[in-house]
């Protein structure tokens, strides 16, 4: 009836994730019991949960993502005080079946939960408004897309509670992530989460590159696209091309461990290596899906907050496409230790520290950005200045391990683990936060206290510091990554200095949720009356600060770069009042997206734990509902010019009050 | 004194070889660093120059909001990182041509064959000119080329001993090759630096550098060791174990490691047998095909 689940799956006797469960399930209720109170269900549905808003979607992406890297971050804690305490002979406090599970966790929720939705919930917001679009391409799908990135969210969450996760690490090689090795539900979990959210990923992009090809306003020809559109068309680029690979090559494990294949056992011809070889070649173009953004953040807000032109755009976009080609043929530089032979090995590092040059143009870009302009030190400003030193390191140690002589040494040390995280945190999140500060008065009407903001932003960076600079130390000494337990005293410091390091971020972290409930609560002084906060250049300052749901009223016109700066040099000032509107065609929401989001979740659920009758019940349910909604066509409708005209004119009176 | 656990140099494996290859890869190390220092150190103090100098504040600085393109600027960002990265590029090519592990180092001394097989999760050492094998423990003589041909029984490891120098991953049905040396006698830490499941964190062994006399009497205490190891007791061994203490067999079955890299130790058809099986039949004309399996390579 229920497969292979029975009550024994509940880990009773793990007081961790019990504790952390209960902290779950009272947190969840607590949601729960305060909507139901404050009779939230009803705008939450509509307004929310249904919406095909890009930029309400943005933000439940973001709210996701911010989630998922408190649950990341817990884990990385948990990390490091076991490495800590397990570090001078004592078993510490998780046994290896527990740690294992952190850090494969740890990986998978950084990378997929929490990075992947931070950065589709930035260009969700950010896109459409920039190229001065109403919405995306597709409304129905990127509401879609949300749902089933959130229903791979939920069935790793559910992994904690119910079962296991995999013990394999974040990319689960086999033979170890086969049934053989790995008997348990934990690589099941891994596989249908990664599947159903890679789905949705998927669908994401081919949106967002549908949106910027198609959607611009009259006269953006692609040169005159601002940075942070020209890095997300990459960035999706690379996800259509990429992902996938990813679901073909976890489709080749999920039938090596449903069906008994043999793409990549041990026996009966599977090799091992061809699922190496393919999961990074999905994984190192992720890599860069996931950096290409932060770098068009950079872009924005040094521009901005120099009030300068960017240094130059063309060299820069062209560095974007050249990371973007070169991010295909590099990925075999993550196992040169596999014996592929010297002129492969030498071929990929070769390839590998090309794309330092480009990336180092873009570095200089920014420098001679800030040169001859007005640098701002804001918080955005704060974040690009620490990300610019710390990514030159991390880029240096990169081009370090693309040399297969040196990496034959540093392979899967913790000088990686401090490589990788010396870019992703000092690049990628470093980016994310710098947006999300940038644009939080375009997405909520009020800015972001100061104080708090630059608090989190020195935690951030000092904390990362303490917490990485030891680890490469550590892998000069030859200290392994994954270890449960080691029994060196000198590996103990360094290892309590970088738990140090880790509690200093966590007060980063801390800084952040406080600067956000305190920008909250004074939003009214903190409020952006004109929707130009930062004396923007881009479109998306040239509208009220949230947008109207339509975002432009009439469709602007561009004639430059920087269009709405040009605008404001020419005219003296921003939007103007018009004399008539025209009525303005917009989609209808719909409910259809988080309802399949939720069978296909059901569905997952019941692969993972082999209940075939739910699956095929889940299956035909989500297949009807996807067919039922071809039948709906109330789908759009047009927004009357009267409601135009009264909601600009609402804007321009608070122009004017402010004035 | 409070610094001393921090900073005593030799506790960097990496940055204190004990043989030439380990000693080359840390010159390249050191190398490609102070290449890529020519521009990291510049680029990091125009960072803080640029933005100290430009500060909104500072009004006496020159301000020019609209000067965006330099083509000298632009010749000299693009232009400079190239030289380095071709300067690199060679180094690369020529060190991964050099440090190939697989590539046979060559002395004075004929060298010593040792066949590796990562287990879950303990190391098997077959020494198959000697006929003795160990569990957990390396020995070889200092100043003699070590060849080593790995393989896995279980999931994929990676063998490596910092202070020698280059890793290599294990992985079954498949064999990889490595070649170190010592310079002088001496005991190093060896490992797994592939994660490979339970017992990983404890899949550690030593391996000892010795004199010649040394090793000679380290191998008399192998053959006075557990008898030999046979089929059946290499099964009993396969079993997943932890912390495995060191052990020795006098002897090994001839076919062992052969066995396990052709994934037949448990009495089923090896997989060369069943390649050349097929191989046959197409050339005798048959209509049966079988499936081809991971060709092996030794």
């Amino acid at each position: 009836m229920f497969g292979k689940l029975t009550l024994e799956a509940i880990p009773y006797h793990e007081p961790i994730i019990m504790g952390a469960v209960a902290m779950m399930v009272l947190g969840g209720a607590a949601l729960f019991a305060g909507i139901t109170f404050f009779r939230l269900w009803g705008p939450l549905w509509s307004k929310w949960l249904t919406s095909v808003d890009h930029k309400n979607i943005g933000i439940m992406y973001i709210i996701l993502a911010l989630v998922m890297l408190l649950r990341g971050f817990a884990d990385a804690v948990m990390m490091r005080t076991q490495q800590a305490m397990a570090s001078t002979g004592a078993a510490g406090p998780l046994p290896p079946e527990h740690f294992d599970q952190i850090f494969t966790a740890h990986g998978v929720i950084m990378i997929f939960f929490m990075a992947m939705p931070f950065m589709v919930g930035l260009m969700n917001i950010v896109v459409p408004l920039q190229i001065g679009a109403r919405d995306v391409a597709f409304p129905y799908l990127n509401n879609l897309s949300f749902w089933l990135t959130a229903a791979g969210a939920l069935l790793i969450n559910i992994s904690l509670a119910v079962g296991e996760f995999a013990r394999t690490g974040w990319l689960a090689y086999p033979p170890l992530s086969e049934l053989q090795y790995s008997p348990g539900v934990g690589v099941d979990y891994y596989l249908w989460a990664l599947q159903i959210s890679g789905v949705g990923t998927l669908l994401a992009g081919v949106n967002m590159i549908t949106t910027i090809l198609k959607m611009r306003a009259p006269g953006m020809t692609l040169m005159r696209m601002p940075i942070f559109t020209w890095t997300t068309l990459c960035s999706n680029m690379l996800i259509v091309a990429a992902f996938p690979i990813l679901t073909a090559t976890l489709a080749m494990l999920s039938l090596d461990r449903y069906l008994g294949m043999h793409f990549f056992t041990n026996d009966g011809g599977g090799n091992a290596m061809m699922y190496v070889n393919l999961i990074w070649a999905w994984g190192h173009p992720e890599v860069y899906i996931l950096v290409l953004p932060a770098f068009g953040i950079f872009s924005e807000v040094i521009s901005t907050f120099s009030s300068k032109k960017l240094f130059g755009y063309t060299s820069m976009v062209y560095a974007t496409v050249c990371i973007t080609v070169l991010s295909f043929i590099v990925w075999l530089h993550h196992f040169f230790t596999m014996g592929a032979g010297a002129n492969v090995n030498a071929f990929f590092g070769i390839s590998t520290m090309i794309i330092s040059i480009p990336t180092g143009a873009k570095i200089f870009n920014w420098l001679f950005t800030m040169y001859r302009g007005r640098v701002q030190f804001t918080v955005p400003v704060l974040w690009t200045l620490g990300f610019m030193v710390t990514f030159v390191i991390g880029g240096m140690t990169g081009v370090l391990m693309a040399v297969p002589a040196a990496d034959f040494v540093l392979h899967n040390s913790l000088f990686l683990i401090a490589h990788f995280h010396n870019v992703i945190i000092g690049g990628v999140l470093f980016g994310y936060l710098a947006g999300f500060t940038y644009w939080f008065p375009k997405a909520f009407g009020f800015k972001l206290n100061e104080t708090l903001g630059k608090v989190s932003f020195w935690c951030w960076l000092v904390g990362f510091y303490l917490a990485f600079m030891p680890l490469y130390a550590l892998g000069l000494m030859g200290m392994t990554r994954r270890m449960n337990h080691v029994d060196n005293v000198v590996w103990h410091n360094y290892l309590l200095v970088a738990a140090l390091g880790a509690a200093v971020i966590a007060c980063g972290i801390g800084a952040f949720v406080l600067q956000i409930l305190v920008s909250v609560l004074n939003r009214k002084s903190l409020r952006d009356l004109t929707g130009d906060p930062w004396n923007g250049r881009t479109l998306e300052w040239a509208t009220s600060s949230p947008p109207a749901f339509y975002n432009f009223a009439v469709d602007p016109v561009v004639t430059s770069r920087d269009a709405f700066w040009e605008q404001k040099q020419t005219t003296g000032a921003g939007l103007q009042p018009l004399p008539a509107y025209g009525k303005i065609h917009m989609p209808h929401n719909t409910g259809t997206g988080v309802i399949l989001g939720g069978f296909i979740a059901v569905l997952g659920f019941a692969l993972i734990w082999h209940i075939w009758w739910l699956s095929v019940a889940a299956f035909a349910a989500a297949v009807a509902v996807g067919i039922g909604h071809t039948f709906n066509e109330n789908r759009d409708y047009y927004v009357p010019s009267e409601t135009v005209a009264e909601t600009e004119g609402k804007y321009f009176k608070q122009l004017t009050s402010q004035v | 004194m409070a610094a001393a656990p921090f900073l005593s140099g030799c506790d960097m494996a990496l940055l204190d070889p004990a043989g030439p290859i380990g000693a080359e890869e840390k010159s390249i190390i050191i190398l490609a660093t102070c290449l890529m220092l020519i521009v990291v150190v510049p680029v990091i103090a125009m960072i803080f120059l640029f933005a100290w100098r430009y500060r909104a504040s500072n009004k006496a600085a020159t301000f020019k909001p609209d000067w965006d393109h330099s083509s000298k600027i632009e010749l000299a960002v693009w232009g400079i990182p190239c030289v380095i990265i071709a300067v690199l590029a060679y180094v690369t090519w020529v060190s991964s041509h050099t440090l190939e592990p697989s590539r046979e180092l060559v002395a004075d001394k004929k060298a010593v064959e040792v066949e590796v097989v990562s287990m879950d999760w303990k190391w098997l050492f077959i020494y198959p000119e000697l006929n003795i094998a160990s569990v957990n423990e390396l020995a070889f003589p200092a100043g003699t080329p070590v060849h080593f041909k790995l393989t896995s029984a279980t999931v994929m490891n990676s063998f490596f001993i910092p202070r020698l120098g280059s890793q290599i991953y294990t992985m079954p049905g498949m064999e990889t090759k490595l070649s170190l040396l010592a310079d002088a006698a001496g005991d190093f830490d060896g490992l797994s630096a592939n994660y490979s499941g339970g017992g990983f964190s404890d899949m550690h062994f030593v391996a000892h550098a010795m004199t010649d006399d040394a090793f000679a009497q380290w191998v008399e205490k192998a053959r006075a060791g557990e008898g030999k190891l046979t089929m059946a007791k290499y099964r009993d061994l396969a079993k997943p174990s932890e912390k495995d203490p060191v052990s020795y067999y006098a002897e090994v079955e001839p076919t062992l490691y052969h066995d396990i890299l052709n994934k037949c130790s448990d009495g089923s058809t090896c997989m060369d047998a069943a390649v050349s099986l097929a191989m046959a039949k197409e050339v005798a004309g048959g209509d049966l095909q079988l499936c081809n399996p991971a060709k092996p390579r030794g």
